[in-house]
């Protein structure tokens, strides 16, 4: 049982990196918050597993935190959002696809490098994973900065949080309930934060572009 | 433990009251008065933990000792002066149109629940929820920061939040590997967060998991302090919110992530055993006072300039804390008070002064002793203090911090000078302008909230000429906790 179960685990964690790099060159917003709910769907597939293998009761509760929250709330909030902004169907012109996966990859490399280390000494059976979580989330900041849209920016957020509590389950058996329940109501109060924003910035700038963010600067 | 519980009821529900009181005239008071409640429990707390010594409350979740209950006396007490300078700042702000009734009461309701987010931060035991409090109060003041809605106050938001967001989720990687660090030796049902715990624990963390997860940790509400390089969104902030938020960002917010960080450190070095953790930060704090110095005499904007003599001033703190010795921390301790009381009083000051002259060019500032002495002044005495003039407190710890550093590292003391001195020509040459001169424009001259302003020059003269006994213990006992 628990060999199967480390091997799902495995799996998941391929998963999401896997998902993480094809969101990197995602031009399309709406593919952008189908891969976001894609993610989410595999974090709450291998917490799943890691609850059934390690019997930890909470875990079963954070995996139902994740579902409500990063596969049905936040993924239906994003829809309205570019529903009532019109930006749907918007494509984001991206430059050095190629590179952008190159510098991925070195990512990649250095997260496994940084955990290394660290990664024996963990208790929980996702202990391998640690360097992928490490990973998606420094590809969701490099994905954060090379982005010029306000909604692949956020998008961009959201998915380093997930790697964030990918890693929480990697090196721990999940923090403790009332953290992971104040962490999911930041995370939502923050996109409702984020979306009226971007409304903000829409009727200031009649357009979506950060770009618009650069007026202040240090003379 | 009624004092504490008090403590941080009082700003939740001043924020549900001043949600609920709406657009009514009265609010402004409303707000006031609950800052008032808040600081006379906070007192009370601190005269109880004083006398018997550091105490939990609510199943170990919440823990105050000297050094955060001291966080927490100077939290309610400048939010209460805060909020008194912010009543006749917002009249104004309604009166020319700037704030819409709605606006106003989005600006008093955050204002508690900000209140509320820090000394949530500063009093838990738990390692988890002191970083959901951090990202609460990095949402709350997002809202503060953009309350205008203008272009600019939007970027400095938008920017604000995502920096913030990003730097403050490096802290909760830290904090993971800290849990992990913690789960090894506590077990996953012993409480392995909270703080008190890991403390008796700490000699037997994993010291290859420590490391990696202070450094997460220092990079992370090391954004939230300032530190340079990740202090972009600092000036941004400061210079297109209002006010009051900019005197309450500088001279609290900036103090609750330093915080977070000592707690953090005396846990890696218990791990340790080395310096590491302080070597850290004094690199960051020495980049911080050096870049900010520098970057500061190039400002045009006023609330920019004293926002990157923020900068400098934590850097400074980091530094003393770095050096880990009971008289640095003690230095930094007085600090970070003496650097609360005369930055916020500062943004008092520099609040009426934008609002007389309609500007926060400091090229358009001119005359301000013509317009008004009590501001003229104000803003002199203010910019002494905050370069580190005597009499005043920051000389003092300034001073203090100095002749350690000569002792313990000499090679950065020069380099300590260099950056006051640079800071020092370039606020007091802008100011000196500010000041002095014939105003130039046409000024809308209201009478400035005084009180606030005399107050904290007044402490923080006091607390240059002589730390009443009382204080100085509590200093050192606060600084034994943080200290090596």
């Amino acid at each position: 049982m628990d060999a199967l179960g480390t091997q799902v685990i495995n799996l998941c964690a391929a998963v999401l990196l896997m998902v993480t790099f094809v969101m990197i060159s995602q031009r399309r917003i709406v593919s952008l918050i189908h891969l976001y709910t894609l993610q989410g769907m595999t974090l709450v597939a291998a917490t799943l597993v890691v609850a059934l293998v390690s019997h930890q009761p909470h875990l079963y509760g954070s995996a139902a935190i994740t579902a409500l929250l990063k596969v049905l709330l936040i993924p239906f909030l994003l829809h309205r959002v570019i529903d009532r902004l019109n930006v749907r169907w918007d494509v984001e012109t991206l430059i050095n696809i190629p590179t952008m996966m190159i510098i991925g990859i070195v990512l990649v490399v250095f997260a496994f490098n940084l955990t290394m280390p660290i990664t024996g000494l963990s208790a929980s059976i996702a202990r391998g994973t640690l360097g992928i979580a490490l990973a998606c989330v420094l590809l969701s900041f490099m994905m954060m900065i090379t982005r010029a849209k306000a909604v692949p920016q956020v998008i961009g957020f959201l998915s380093m949080e997930n790697g964030l509590f990918f890693a929480a389950t990697a090196a721990t058996y999940g923090m403790p309930m009332v953290v992971e329940l104040g962490i999911a109501l930041d995370v939502l109060v923050g996109i409702l934060i984020l979306g009226v924003f971007m409304f903000q910035i829409r009727s200031q700038f009649d357009s979506l572009d950060i770009r618009h963010l650069e007026k202040l600067k240090d003379e | 433990m009624d004092a504490l519980l008090t403590v941080l009821a009082v700003p939740l529900a001043g924020a549900l009251a001043l949600t609920l009181c709406g657009q009514r005239a009265l609010a402004p008071l409303i707000n006031i008065a609950f800052c008032a409640v808040g600081l006379v429990a906070a007192l009370a707390l601190a005269v109880k933990v004083n006398a018997h010594g550091a105490q939990f409350a609510y199943n170990q979740q919440f823990y105050v000792d000297a050094l955060n209950v001291f966080l927490v006396t100077l939290t309610t007490f400048v939010g209460l002066t805060t909020a008194i300078f912010s009543r006749p700042y917002v009249r104004h702000e309604h009166a020319i149109g700037k704030l819409t009734p709605r606006r106003m009461v989005l600006y008093h309701s955050m204002y508690q629940l900000f209140i509320f987010t820090m000394l949530l931060a500063l009093m838990t035991n738990n390692l988890g929820i002191l970083w959901v409090a951090m990202e609460a109060a990095t949402l709350a003041t997002a809202l503060l920061v953009s309350v205008y809605r203008t272009a600019a106050s939007l970027e400095a938001a938008w920017k604000y939040f995502i920096l913030c967001g990003v730097g403050v989720a490096q802290a909760l990687l830290g904090t993971v590997l800290l849990y992990m660090a913690a789960e090894r030796v506590v077990g996953v049902e012993g409480g392995a967060l909270l703080w008190t715990n890991l403390n008796h624990v700490k000699t037997a963390l994993d010291p290859n998991i420590v490391t990696l997860a202070f450094v997460f940790l220092l990079l992370g509400y090391g954004t939230k302090i300032g530190l340079v390089p990740v202090h972009n969104w600092l000036p941004d902030a400061h210079a297109e919110g209002p006010t009051p938020i900019s005197a309450v960002l500088s001279g609290l917010l900036l103090n609750v992530a330093l915080y977070a960080v000592l707690r953090c450190k005396v846990l890696i070095d218990g791990s340790l055993g080395t310096q590491l953790a302080g070597h850290l930060m004094i690199g960051f704090g020495l980049t911080s006072v050096l870049v900010a110095a520098f970057l500061l005499s190039r400002q045009r904007d006023v609330k920019r300039m004293f926002s990157y003599s923020s900068i400098e001033h934590m850097g400074l703190m980091t530094f003393a804390f770095g050096l880990g010795s009971p008289l640095a921390c003690f230095a930094g301790l007085l600090h970070m008070t003496v650097h609360s009381l005369v930055k916020s009083s500062i943004f008092f000051v520099v609040g009426h002064a934008t609002q007389a002259t309609g500007t926060q060019l400091m090229a358009d500032i001119r005359g301000l002793r013509r317009i008004n002495p009590t501001l003229g002044w104000g803003l002199m005495l203010g910019a002494l203090a905050i370069v580190g003039m005597p009499p005043f407190g920051v000389f003092a710890a300034e001073f203090l911090l100095l002749t350690t550093t000569m002792r313990e590292l000499p090679w950065a003391a020069p380099l300590l000078l260099v950056a006051l001195a640079v800071a020092f020509a370039a606020i007091f040459t802008r100011v000196q302008a500010m000041v002095f001169g014939d105003p130039s424009r046409d000024v809308v001259a209201r009478p400035p909230a005084v009180a606030p302003l005399f107050i904290h020059m007044g402490l923080a003269l006091l607390l240059g000429l002589y730390i009443p006994d009382y204080l100085a213990a509590w200093f050192r006992e606060a600084a034994r906790i943080v200290g090596h």
